[in-house]
Formats: structure tokens, C-alpha cells, sequence
């Protein structure tokens, strides 16, 4: 929005001279920028200095370590399995909100956000205590075999669940902004309802669902709460990364925790800055 | 499909929350008072009630100050600035904990210094209030920001206009218009900063009784087996996310109708 005060306006009105732009820029700015310095911009540095101490072969030692590669196996390979579900049961859930209408469905809308609003530790205890043998759902896998709780499964289910909304949340405006004529015009010249969907839909929100695909992805890996509860924490089987720079925390070995934490943050980094630059050159090929 | 697509989301929803109130009342409503009331607890409450005590209003005064400053003005940087303040959403909470304690601990940038001159912010109350603060700062940004954008500049040219200050213009015709955002934001913030889990267990020390919060006192009680005990707290912090969901759908019902 341009400010208002073309020369003939501010000829007419003399009593009141035209603003050229909003007041304020320095205090909000000023503060948004110390603020942001000192709780997220100064901690970090920090961290990433205190990594920087060390000698590159002793950070190498760090991060190679086996039991830090295990921790990293388990981590990416949960984060990508929870990050699959979610994109499937985000579309799902996506398009069912706003394609259909059915009763509960503005209660479904809103319950949707739940992972957000519960403390992850809560979603943690509660679906390890559904999960174990004993527990009603566990109970139905347990003749099968199947360990959810204290086991792998049980990691990519916290997972799921903590970042279950993303996928939906990014989808859904698009879905819903959608133009009703480009899919009816594709039908009209016969194309079946996949085939409207892959050639026509698909394209419009592959954009959102990769954003959201990659939320979910950097959420899960960093997710601590809901995991600790549920995966049983055994080194080189069910320990994340998260959890092990705690446990380098907890035995006073900075140094090691630092160098773990520098692994985490990267990750999320590149991983957040790679998707961003996908995002924007799919969006221009899409609109030009 | 949206049968089964349906069914399967409403079960990975419902099921965690129907596990918490059916194990925090398994032993009766007798025992789920007595754990609730156990000095242990109260003492958790309170102090998850500080930090979110802090935690609020500084995520508040920042969020509008900050959704003010990228949401109406255009200057160099302000997407790496939107990004840097949503660091905090995407990054795993043991990472600021982590680099919490290597600015405040004793082997810190600040620690030793702080210590000498008689500050300690480490494994005590002050590091879990400032830690619960410093994760928590995105949420009512990141509720206002998509709002503030929308709304563009034109009701503020308008105010100042009219000859109304820069405070006045924000607190007559800002504010009111993000009010229903910002609101779910504040709830947001208040239900994150209670239910802050991985940051605080870094920091904390935990030391029982001491520098306990209510999700450091879940895990104790968890692993101290004391199943009843765990699910009978963390049936607070669930029924302030369901209290979180109703205003949050409240508020847009509100914003739906204001526009």
C-alpha cells in the first residue's frame, strides 16, 4: 500500500500534512531486532562458537561416533517414515475438509490443531501408554508381532502425531482457493477423476504440500517430548539425536553436546533453506 | 475413502486424549485429587505458571511489535528477519537448551562473568522462565503476521490521517482489527509455555521439588511408575489445549463474521 499524499491532496489540505509512511518503524523494529538478537540469534551463536572451539578432529570424532550415526539412522529414517504418513494423511484430511460436508466437520477442523496445542511430553505418555502390549491398541498388535511402544514404530507414531497438522494447514487454503473450472473443463474433455487430479490438482498444490512436507520433516527431527516417552531410548536401536546430545548434556560433556547440537541445527538449516528455494522456483514456474 | 480418511485422523486425535482422562481417572476421582493436590505438584504448577507468566506477555508485547514492523513497512532483510524469529517453531527445543546453558551456563559466553558479579541463570527457576520465553517468542508473531499482512496499511494511513498518533492509531485501529489472531495467539503461547518440555528438562537441573515444571514432573512421575500420577498432571495441561482449540475456534468464527 503506497502512501496517500499525491501533491495536489497535500496542496488542498495544508492543516493536515500527508504522512509519508507509518510512524513506529524504529521502536517495533528496534525491539523486534534486539529481542530476536538476544533469545534466538545470541544462544545459538553461542552454541555454534562453542562447537567452533573444538579441533576439527575432535569434532569429527564427536559426530562419527558410532553411537551419534546410529542416532542419526534412526532419526532421519523415523522423521522421513512419520513425514510419508503425514503427507498422505494430510492430503487426505485436506481434501475431505474442503471438499465434503458432513456432520463434525468444522469439529474435525478445529481438532486438527491439537498436536499443536498439546504438550508433546503429554502426547508422548499418552500414546505409549495406548501403544504398549497391555494397551488397547497395542493389544490388537501384539499377536501380530508387532512392537509399537519401547520400539521403532512407536518413534514414527510420536512423530506423526506431533506433526500431523502441518501438511493439512499448508493444503488446505490452496485446495480451497482452488477455480472449480479448470477441473470441470478437464472432465468435459474426458479425463477421469485420477487423471483431474494428478494433471490438474496435483501441480496447484505441490508448492503448499512440499512446504508443509518439509515442516513436518524438520519438526520431526527435532521433535524430543512426544519421542523419549515412547521409543524406549536403547543406544544404536531406538535413540534419537535429540536424545543423545541430552544424555552429552546430562554427562557434562559440552563439548560432545555442542558438536551433536551443531549436526541438528545444520540439518534444519539446509533442510529449511533448500525447500524455501524449491518452493519459489516451483511457484514461478507455476504463475510466471 | 473420506470414511476411512476421516476415521483414521478423528483415532490419531482422539484416542491420546481419551488414554489421558482414562488413565488419570483409572485409580478414582479420590486418588486423582490426591495426586493434583501433592505439594509436588502444586509446587510444578507454580512454577510452569512463572515462566508462562513471562513467557506471555513478552511473546505478546514482541509479536505485535514485530507483526507491526515486517507486517506494514518494506526494508532490506525482512524475509531472513520473519525467518531468524520462526527459528524457534522448527528447531528442536533441546538445541535452545543446549545453547541456553553455553550463553548462561558456566561454561557459557555470559556464565562465568554473571557468576562473579553474583547471577546465576543456570539449573535454577530464572533459566526455565527465560528458556520457556525464548521458545515461545514465535507464536503470537506468527498468528498476527498472516492477518497484519492482509489488512495492508490503508485503515492506518487513514487514522494518522485524521490526525491520530502513531499509539493511538495502533491501539484504536490496529489493534482492534487483529484482535480475534491475536487472541489465539496468546492462547497458543500460554498452552506452548505450560506445556514446554525439551528446553526446560536442559536447563532445569530438575531438582525435585525445586525446579520441577509440570511436564518435568510428568517424566518423574512416569519414571517413578507412578502411571496415575503422571496422566493425573498431564490432564491440566490436556484440558488447556482442548480450552486452547475452542477459543482458537471461537476467534475465527469472530474473525469470519468481522470481515
Amino acid at each position: 500500500m503506497r502512501s496517500p499524499d499525491g501533491p495536489a491532496v497535500r496542496s488542498c489540505v495544508n492543516l493536515f500534512p500527508m504522512p509519508r509512511v507509518l510512524p513506529g518503524l524504529g521502536l517495533t523494529l528496534g525491539t523486534t531486532v534486539l529481542t530476536a538478537t538476544l533469545g534466538i540469534v545470541l544462544p545459538l551463536g553461542a552454541l555454534v562458537l562453542k562447537a567452533a572451539g573444538l579441533s576439527w578432529a575432535e569434532y569429527w570424532s564427536y559426530v562419527s561416533d558410532p553411537r551419534a550415526l546410529s542416532t542419526y539412522r534412526v532419526t532421519l529414517l523415523a522423521a522421513g517414515c512419520a513425514t510419508m504418513f503425514n503427507i498422505l494423511l494430510g492430503l487426505l484430511a485436506a481434501w475431505i475438509l474442503v471438499r465434503y460436508e458432513f456432520p463434525g466437520r468444522r469439529l474435525l477442523d478445529s481438532a486438527i490443531d491439537l498436536p499443536f496445542a498439546l504438550p508433546t511430553a503429554v502426547a508422548g505418555i499418552a500414546l505409549a501408554a495406548l501403544t504398549v502390549p497391555t494397551g488397547p491398541v497395542g493389544a490388537l498388535f501384539a499377536p501380530l508381532g508387532v512392537k509399537i511402544a519401547y520400539a521403532f514404530p512407536g518413534i514414527i507414531l510420536a512423530m506423526t502425531f506431533t506433526s500431523l497438522p502441518f501438511v493439512v494447514r499448508t493444503v488446505q487454503p490452496v485446495l480451497a482457493d482452488l477455480e472449480p473450472s479448470a477441473e470441470e473443463a478437464a472432465s468435459t474433455l474426458g479425463a477421469g477423476p485420477w487423471l483431474v487430479f494428478r494433471r490438474v490438482i496435483f501441480p496447484e498444490i505441490l508448492p503448499a504440500l512440499l512446504s508443509g512436507a518439509a515442516l513436518s520433516f524438520v519438526r520431526s527431527l527435532g521433535e524430543f517430548g512426544a519421542v523419549v516417552f515412547i521409543a524406549g531410548n536403547l543406544p544404536f536401536q531406538t535413540e534419537i539425536t535429540a536424545l543423545l546430545t541430552y544424555v552429552r548434556m546430562d554427562e557434562f560433556d559440552y563439548p560432545g553436546a555442542a558438536a551433536l547440537a551443531t549436526v541438528i541445527l545444520a540439518f534444519a538449516l539446509i533442510f529449511l533453506v533448500g525447500m524455501n528455494l524449491l518452493q519459489t522456483r516451483l511457484l514461478r514456474r507455476l504463475h510466471g | 475413502m473420506v470414511i476411512v480418511g476421516a476415521g483414521a485422523t478423528c483415532l490419531l486425535l482422539l484416542l491420546p486424549l481419551l488414554a489421558v482422562f482414562a488413565q488419570a481417572l483409572r485409580e478414582g476421582w479420590g486418588a486423582y485429587f490426591a495426586h493434583l493436590s501433592a505439594p509436588e505438584s502444586r509446587h510444578a504448577v507454580g512454577l510452569t505458571l512463572l515462566a508462562a507468566g513471562v513467557a506471555v506477555p513478552v511473546g505478546t508485547v514482541f509479536g505485535l511489535a514485530a507483526a507491526w514492523a515486517v507486517g506494514k513497512f518494506e526494508f532490506p532483510g525482512r524475509r531472513l528477519l520473519t525467518s531468524v524469529i520462526e527459528l524457534p517453531l522448527s528447531i528442536s527445543p533441546i538445541i535452545f537448551g543446549v545453547a541456553y546453558l553455553f550463553v548462561f551456563g558456566m561454561q557459557g559466553l555470559l556464565g562465568p562473568w554473571l557468576d562473579e558479579h553474583g547471577v546465576a541463570l543456570a539449573f535454577n527457576a530464572a533459566s526455565i522462565v527465560i528458556v520457556t520465553t525464548m521458545v515461545t517468542l514465535p507464536y503470537v508473531f506468527r498468528e498476527v503476521l498472516p492477518l497484519a499482512l492482509a489488512q495492508g496499511t490503508a485503515d492506518e494511513y487513514a487514522a494518522i490521517t485524521l490526525g491520530a498518533g502513531g499509539w493511538r492509531t495502533f491501539l484504536r485501529v490496529t489493534l482492534p482489527n487483529l484482535r480475534w489472531a491475536l487472541l489465539y495467539g496468546i492462547t497458543l503461547c500460554f498452552a506452548r509455555s505450560l506445556g514446554e518440555f525439551g528446553s526446560v528438562a536442559v536447563v532445569s537441573g530438575a531438582v525435585r521439588g525445586e525446579t520441577n515444571t509440570i511436564t518435568l514432573h510428568i517424566e518423574l512421575l512416569s519414571n517413578d511408575r507412578v502411571a496415575t500420577g503422571a496422566f493425573a498432571v498431564a490432564s491440566i495441561l490436556t484440558s488447556i489445549a482442548l480450552a486452547t482449540l475452542v477459543v482458537k475456534t471461537w476467534a475465527e468464527g469472530r474473525e469470519a463474521k468481522r470481515t
